[in-house]
Formats: structure tokens, C-alpha cells, sequence
């Protein structure tokens, strides 16, 4: 083991059907030290950490902990806490209705009797040391979230833990609970705990973290000591784009100039939504490819589904080519002439059970209302008519729409929206887990519904894909809009910066 | 050749297994061959005279038919119910009881007021209480079996409240049409009810989009929602259509007796309904949904029942009986069973193969 190390993973392999999630990942954790754990969606980040607590077994590779001779066998959770890893997830996994003493004892005591006196005792003595605004009696569920988390933390640390893996622990606070969080995370780094921290904010890793690993499509991309990553390399590693070779993918998308006289197609002011996004303004031109980027839990959806009225929305206003309109539900958007085509395809997109015809027909069976259905000729000649024009691999327009693979189900939901001839088209991830030929015909069908005259937003997490179909990019960065680029602006090493931000 | 013919053969099999009446009509089948082997009287039909001196059939056959067909009324609710909010009504028994003493309570004594009032207001009474039921599963997402034991509670009392916890009678003996027949025609009018009813579902589920919006809810009510569907409504609004159902089982049963007993009437009748739609191949987990066969499973299921009557099995013992029913179909219907059905099929064709 190397120096000061308390925890070591060599050469990690895990797959699953089809995937090879970790390819020979290494891993080193110091003593007393916050080391951030960076990564896109599909790095295998979770993996990782899921390998290391004994949720999923190893395929090959060793972990070595300190004082340990010879590699740890994690076979599970338990496991795991027996070596001393220990795991606080974004979900607060305690009892809410208990009090804070027994959640800190739960499952740790032997024997039948219990000294509720000396574990009250001794739940406010590591309250008091870690400087934990509760007490031992208290009903875990009175205290808030933030502080809920550090007791969890707390009891990680009080089972002798060496190792502290925070997974997203800071999602659902606010900043003053995050200080105090961070707080409780500098003590603990003071003691010597070694403490593995993933978040998607980039300012929290650099006010608390001392190293980052960096890890894309399975893989390690490097370990850095925080002061030698400035922001703008750690996002280009994480999107796996060297700054120098940026000779540059130019959007092949005309650059787009609004014609004298012409309204924007869309116009939202101070939108906002209950999603935990901050007000934005947006606009979009009648023709125009816009995309937004940032990286993932950016926001990016989040406005999106703020302008289609699928979250619930709690100001800001709309307007349709210059008139304000109400959008607060789905449908009012999809009568105004919006289309959204959601991330995540299984749970908001697809309607499993049911046919691919079905499902084609479904947004504009609504619009048209509920005592006008499409009859079953007619049905079959447009899902037949889309299974044509997209080429969906299907056995016919009966089969369930669940049967067939990603990339043709992502085209049922796409003709689904297409068939409702909108005028704005929002398209989040469309080529996100689905094959290479799809993407492109997803792209080109894309550029060619502009150049038709329908406005398009299209989110990926890709940012060729964007930058070639896209004529202006919004960039977000925690929850907020942060930039707009266009023009010569249009560039990967100008997109990168903007979504570092910072100490540039 | 002979493997050719076999594997044809096969695929029609495969194709008639994978049917959804298959279960119900197999069922149908069983009932029917052990009957017959066991008692062949067990089919006789009789014409006799009843009591107001009319011409009827009587007989098993008959009495499925007749009994069969309150249950094939509620089953098309219970069946939207499960489809879209993915859990069953178990009030309907009780709200039988408030939708009948409703129309009791108009029609009590020599009242003169037209039938069809007493019923359309029993009509209204048992569609609140749907929307009631259907208020607490979609708005404040309570379990349906949770929600609507409230009303499986308290239903009953209400009853009775309703009618002053007095026991009326209707005197119009043409009010005994409706459960029991019609001068001039042998068979139960129930049946011919069920029959009406079955035609105005059929309608509403070929002119509207009911069938399509319930299934899609069920199925998915995120995606459902960003289609533009508003899942909530759509899961009252098949409470209501349920309540609907029971309104007009209500005025069957007071029709039967000229009156009813608040305590008794259509008890356990919600079991039989659930029951009905799980025989119909249908997931109680919601989504996908075959009407036809929920209404088959309706008569089956009375099928059961009356075989059980005829052999003389104690009415208090039945549930036991109906409860080897249930086990069987839940176990065929669970997915780990389905799984290991399909991986054994899988294997016999790979040996087949070989």
C-alpha cells in the first residue's frame, strides 16, 4: 500500500450483459482526505462505489484496506462496514419515526436487554463531539433533512469507520445546510477519516476537496491533486475532450439570424418551476436548433420541463409567437403547438404495455379529445405510415412497444410527438443508450424539421452531437442559466469554459 | 414430417394458450365436464309456474344466468377500476346496500313516483360514493383497498340510516320485474339487463377513448400525464362508472325481495367481482384489460358457486372452496411462475431442436 493510504483498489473489472461498466478502474483513498469522485452519466462511478460496499461483487481486481493483511473479501453491505466502509446515500436511510439514540444503535446492539440510559448517554456525547445541533431523545424525523444526513453520517463514523462514502449527500439541502455539512466533513477529515465524496456541484468539490478521480466510460481517466485540475481541464476530462485538440467541431447548423419583423416562436420570462431550478429566460425563433448544456443535475431538463409544464410550475410567463399564453399542465403546452420528448424514456416516455400503435396515436388522440378516437383503420394507417417514415424495427404496429429495442422505442415516442405537427419540438436526450445508426438519423431528421420551419431544442450529453445540430447553446451550471453562446462562440473550448465557470 | 406437423401444431396451441379468455374458458370447460360427469341432472331446465302465475325456467343453467349477471354488471367496473388505478374496490358489496335503499326509500309504501326516478337518483348517490372512493385513490394516493374499506365499513349503517333502519317494503308488483321476470318472458330479466349493460360499455369502449386513456393511466401515469391526460381524473372517473355498475345491481336486489336487508344484501358480492376480473386474465396490478373476459369470468365464477350449492356444500363453507380458486390463479398468473414456465418451454424446444 502506498503511503498514508487507507484504502486501495486495484484494477477493478466489472460487466454486466452487455455492458463492461469498470475497466481495470484504480482507486486510492488517503487518510484524512475529501476526494471527489467525477464522472458523467455511464462513468461507473455508482458502480464503483457499489463494488466497494459489497452490493455488487467484483469480476476482477483487489481492494486492500489499511491494517488489513493481504486483500479484503466484500461481500456485502455488511461486509463492507466490518472492514470499516461505511455509506451515507442522497435518500436518508433511517427510521424517521424512531429517536435520534436508537437510529444511531439500530442493529448494533446484542442481547436482548438495552441500557437506554447509557445509549442516550453516549448518543449525546457523539452528537456534542461532531457539534450536532440535536439530541438523543429527539424524533429523527423532527430534524431536518441536513441534519438528518449528519446523523446518518454520524453513525457511520461512530462504527469505527476509516472510510466515508458520501454519495450525493448535498442534492437536497440548501447552502446553509451544506456549510454545515461540509463543516462536519472538514472535522471528520481532521480525525483522519478518509472520505469519498460524489456531487455533481462543481463549486463544492472546489471548496472542500483535496484530490479528484476522474472517471469516464468505465474507465479511470486520471487522479489529480485539486490545485493542478482547474475547472475548465476537470470538465473537458470529464466529457473526454483534450482542450488542445480542439481544432474544433463547428456546428454544422447555419447560424440563425431572425428576420426583421419576425417574433420569437416561444418567449419565457423569470419561468420557473418546483424542481429546484432558479427563474430563467428563454426564447426561441421560428427554424432555430437551441441546446442546453451543463453537466448532468445542471438543470437542463429541468427548464425544459418547465417550459412543457410537466413539473408544477410556481411563476414567470409564456408567450406564443408574442402572445401570452397560461402553460401549467402538459396539455395546455400541447395546445399551444409544444412537443417534449423526455429523458427518461422508460418511466416518462413510453407507455410499455401498450402497442406501438398506441403509443404513436396517444398525444394526438388527446389533443383531438375524448369522444373523437382514432378508428382502428385509421389508427393503423398512421402508426404504419411513421413506422415507415422513421423505419421502427417492429414485428408489426400491434407488438408492445416494451418488446422492441431503445432506439426504435426513443423513434415510436418521437413520431408520437411528430405526428402532433408542433411547431416547437423539445427533444431531451433523445440519443441518450440507443445505437449509433439512430443517433445519426435522429440528428439529420432534426436539422431537416428546421429547415421545414419548426423550432427544435435538443438536449444531449454529447457535445459534438449538439454543436453539429445546434446554431446556439444555453449553458447551465447548477441550476442556473449561466450563458447563452452563438456564432463564433459555437466552440468546444468556449462551451467547456462556460460550464466550469469560476476561477478561470 | 412428422416434426413439421408438430411444430404447426404447437404454434396454434401456443396461440390459443396466450389468448386472455383462455383461462376463463378453460375454467368454463372444466366446470362443465365435471358436472357433467358427475351429475348430468345438474343441466335439467323446467318450465314451471311461479307465484304470480307466470311461466319461468328454472334450473341451474337458469340460476347462473340470473345470479351470474349481477356479478358480469359489476365486474365492468371493477375492471376499469383495476386497469387504471391498479387495485380493486372491495365497498362495492355495501354500496349495493346504500344504492338500494335508496330506491327504497323513493319507492317505500304505495308510492306512486316512476321507477326510473328512484333509480336514476340511485344512480347519483352510488356514483358520489365512487367519486368519494376514487377522490381518496387519486388525490391523496391512498392504497384502493385502504380507501375504500372506509366505505366497506361504514356503507351498511348507512343503509340502514337511509330507510330510518326500518325495513319497507315496495307494494308495485311490477316492481318485481327488474330481479325477478317480466310476464310473458321465461328467462331472469337480470340477464337482460346485463345484456343492456354490456351493450353501452361495448359502445363506450368503441366511441370513446375511455379503453385507451384507462390502459395508458395504468400502465404509466408519468408518460400518461406528459401525453396530456390528467391520471387523476381518469381513475374517478372509473369509481364513478363502477358506482354506475352498482346502482343498477342495487335496484336488482331490491326488486328480488320488494326490500332488502342492509346487513346481508350482496355480501362478499366485491370478492366474486374481483374474482371475476383475475379470471379474466386480467394484471389486478392494473394496465391492460380484456372486458369479454372479465364479463366470462363473471359467469364462471357463478358457475362455481351453484356447482357448489348443488353438492350441497354449506353456504358458510364456500368461501374455502372459492379461496383454492383464487390460490390456483394467482400462483398461474405470478411472474415468477410465468418465468419459469417460459424457460421450461424454451428448454423443450432446444431439445426438440437437438
Amino acid at each position: 500500500m502506498k503511503d498514508n493510504a487507507v484504502l486501495e483498489m486495484r484494477n477493478i473489472h466489472k460487466s454486466f450483459p452487455g455492458v463492461r461498466a469498470l475497466q481495470g478502474v484504480d482507486f486510492t483513498l488517503r487518510k484524512g482526505e475529501v476526494h471527489a469522485l467525477m464522472g458523467e452519466n455511464g462513468a461507473g462511478k455508482s458502480t464503483l462505489i457499489k463494488v466497494l460496499t459489497g452490493v455488487y461483487g467484483k469480476d476482477e481486481g483487489n481492494i486492500f484496506m489499511d491494517g488489513i493483511e493481504g486483500p479484503v473479501a466484500i461481500h456485502s453491505p455488511q461486509d463492507a462496514q466490518k472492514v470499516g466502509i461505511s455509506t451515507v446515500y442522497q435518500e436518508i436511510t433511517l427510521c424517521p419515526n424512531l429517536s435520534v439514540a436508537e437510529n444511531m444503535f439500530i442493529g448494533r446492539t446484542s442481547g436482548v436487554g438495552q441500557n437506554w440510559k447509557k445509549m442516550n448517554k453516549d448518543t449525546e456525547k457523539i452528537l456534542r463531539s461532531l457539534d450536532i445541533p440535536a439530541t438523543a431523545t429527539q424524533q429523527l424525523g423532527t430534524c431536518s433533512i441536513a441534519i438528518q444526513q449528519m446523523i446518518a453520517i454520524a453513525r457511520a463514523v461512530d462504527m469505527d469507520c476509516k472510510v466515508l462514502i458520501l454519495d450525493e449527500p448535498t442534492s437536497s439541502l440548501d447552502e446553509q445546510e451544506v456549510e454545515k455539512l461540509f463543516k462536519l466533513m472538514r472535522d471528520l477529515r481532521s480525525k483522519g477519516v478518509g472520505i469519498v465524496f460524489v456531487t455533481h456541484f462543481l463549486d463544492q468539490v472546489y471548496e472542500i476537496c483535496d484530490r479528484i478521480t476522474v472517471m469516464r466510460d468505465g474507465q479511470l481517466v486520471g487522479e489529480y491533486v485539486i490545485k493542478d485540475l482547474p475547472r475548465v481541464k476537470l470538465v473537458s476530462k470529464m466529457l473526454g475532450k483534450e482542450m488542445d485538440d480542439m481544432s474544433d467541431i463547428k456546428s454544422e447548423a447555419k447560424t440563425y439570424e431572425r428576420k426583421a419583423g419576425e417574433v420569437p416562436v416561444l418567449e419565457a420570462e423569470n419561468r420557473v418551476s418546483d424542481a429546484g431550478i432558479k427563474p430563467f429566460n428563454f426564447h426561441i425563433d421560428k427554424g432555430e436548433v437551441n441546446g442546453f448544456t451543463g453537466l448532468l443535475g445542471s438543470g437542463r431538463s429541468e427548464c425544459v420541463r418547465a417550459l412543457f409544464g410537466a413539473d408544477r410550475i410556481t411563476g414567470g410567463t409564456i408567450k406564443m409567437k408574442g402572445k401570452s399564453v397560461k402553460i401549467t399542465k402538459p396539455l395546455d403546452a400541447m395546445k399551444n403547438g409544444i412537443a417534449y420528448l423526455p429523458e427518461d424514456r422508460k418511466g416518462d416516455g413510453i407507455v410499455g404495455d401498450l402497442s406501438v400503435r398506441d403509443n404513436i396515436i396517444l398525444a394526438q388522440q388527446v389533443l383531438k379529445g375524448f369522444m373523437k378516437p382514432f378508428s382502428k383503420a385509421e389508427a393503423n394507417k398512421i402508426a404504419d405510415e411513421y413506422i415507415k417514415l422513421l423505419s421502427i424495427k417492429t414485428a408489426s404496429a400491434d407488438t408492445p412497444i416494451k418488446s422492441l429495442s431503445g432506439g426504435n422505442q426513443q423513434k415510436c415516442i418521437l413520431a408520437r410527438w411528430l405526428f402532433t405537427h408542433p411547431e416547437y419540438l423539445i427533444l431531451d436526450e433523445p440519443t441518450r443508450g440507443i445505437d449509433v445508426g439512430t443517433k445519426v438519423d435522429i440528428q439529420k431528421l432534426v436539422l431537416k424539421l428546421a429547415s421545414e420551419g419548426m423550432s427544435v431544442t435538443f438536449i444531449s450529453s454529447e457535445l459534438d452531437e449538439m454543436l453539429r445540430t445546434c446554431s446556439r447553446l444555453v449553458v447551465m451550471r447548477d441550476r442556473k442559466m449561466v450563458g447563452e453562446l452563438s456564432g463564433d462562440d459555437l466552440n468546444q473550448s468556449k462551451v467547456m469554459s462556460t460550464i466550469a465557470g469560476g476561477d478561470e | 414430417m412428422e416434426k413439421n406437423v408438430k411444430k404447426s401444431d404447437d404454434s396454434i396451441v401456443m396461440r390459443i394458450v396466450r389468448n386472455q379468455m383462455f383461462i376463463p374458458l378453460l375454467a368454463l370447460a372444466v366446470l362443465f365436464i365435471f358436472n357433467l360427469i358427475a351429475d348430468p341432472s345438474f343441466f335439467k331446465i323446467m318450465a314451471t309456474t311461479n307465484n304470480a302465475g307466470n311461466s319461468v325456467l328454472t334450473g341451474n343453467p337458469i340460476t347462473i344466468l340470473d345470479m351470474g349477471s349481477e356479478l358480469a354488471i359489476l365486474a365492468i367496473g371493477m375492471t376499469l377500476v383495476t386497469s387504471a388505478s391498479g387495485g380493486q374496490d372491495i365497498s362495492v358489496g355495501a354500496a349495493v346496500a346504500i344504492a338500494g335503499s335508496v330506491i327504497l326509500r323513493v319507492l317505500r309504501g304505495g308510492s306512486t313516483v316512476p321507477v326510473i326516478f328512484a333509480f336514476l337518483l340511485g344512480c347519483v348517490v352510488a356514483a358520489l360514493f365512487g367519486a368519494f372512493n376514487g377522490v381518496l385513490v387519486a388525490y391523496f394516493k391512498i392504497q384502493p383497498m385502504i380507501a375504500t374499506l372506509i366505505l366497506y365499513t361504514a356503507g351498511r349503517s348507512i343503509a340502514a340510516w337511509i330507510n330510518n333502519n326500518e325495513l319497507p317494503v315496495i307494494i308495485d308488483p311490477k316492481f318485481t320485474y327488474y330481479g325477478g321476470t317480466i310476464p310473458g318472458v321465461p328467462i331472469p330479466t337480470p340477464f337482460f339487463i346485463a345484456v343492456i349493460c354490456i351493450i353501452i360499455i361495448g359502445l363506450v369502449l368503441k366511441f370513446t377513448n375511455l379503453r385507451l386513456y384507462t390502459q395508458a393511466v395504468g400502465v404509466n401515469e408519468n408518460s400518461s400525464r406528459l401525453n396530456g391526460l390528467n391520471p387523476a381524473f381518469i381513475k374517478v372517473l372509473s369509481f364513478v362508472i363502477l358506482g354506475l355498475c352498482v346502482a343498477v345491481v342495487g335496484l336488482i336486489k331490491v326488486s328480488r325481495l320488494s326490500t332488502i336487508n342492509y346487513s346481508v344484501v350482496a355480501k362478499d358480492i366485491e370478492m366474486d367481482a374481483i374474482l371475476a376480473v383475475a379470471l379474466g386474465g386480467n394484471a389486478l396490478s392494473g394496465g391492460k384489460f380484456n372486458m369479454a373476459s372479465s364479463i366470462l369470468g363473471a359467469y364462471v365464477i357463478q358457475f362455481l358457486t351453484t356447482t357448489l350449492y348443488a353438492f350441497k356444500v354449506e353456504a358458510a363453507a364456500l368461501p374455502a372452496y372459492k379461496a383454492v380458486v383464487v390460490i390456483v390463479l394467482v400462483v398461474i398468473s405470478a411472474p415468477t411462475v410465468r418465468d419459469w414456465f417460459s424457460s421450461l418451454s424454451k428448454k423443450l424446444k432446444v431439445k426438440e431442436v437437438a
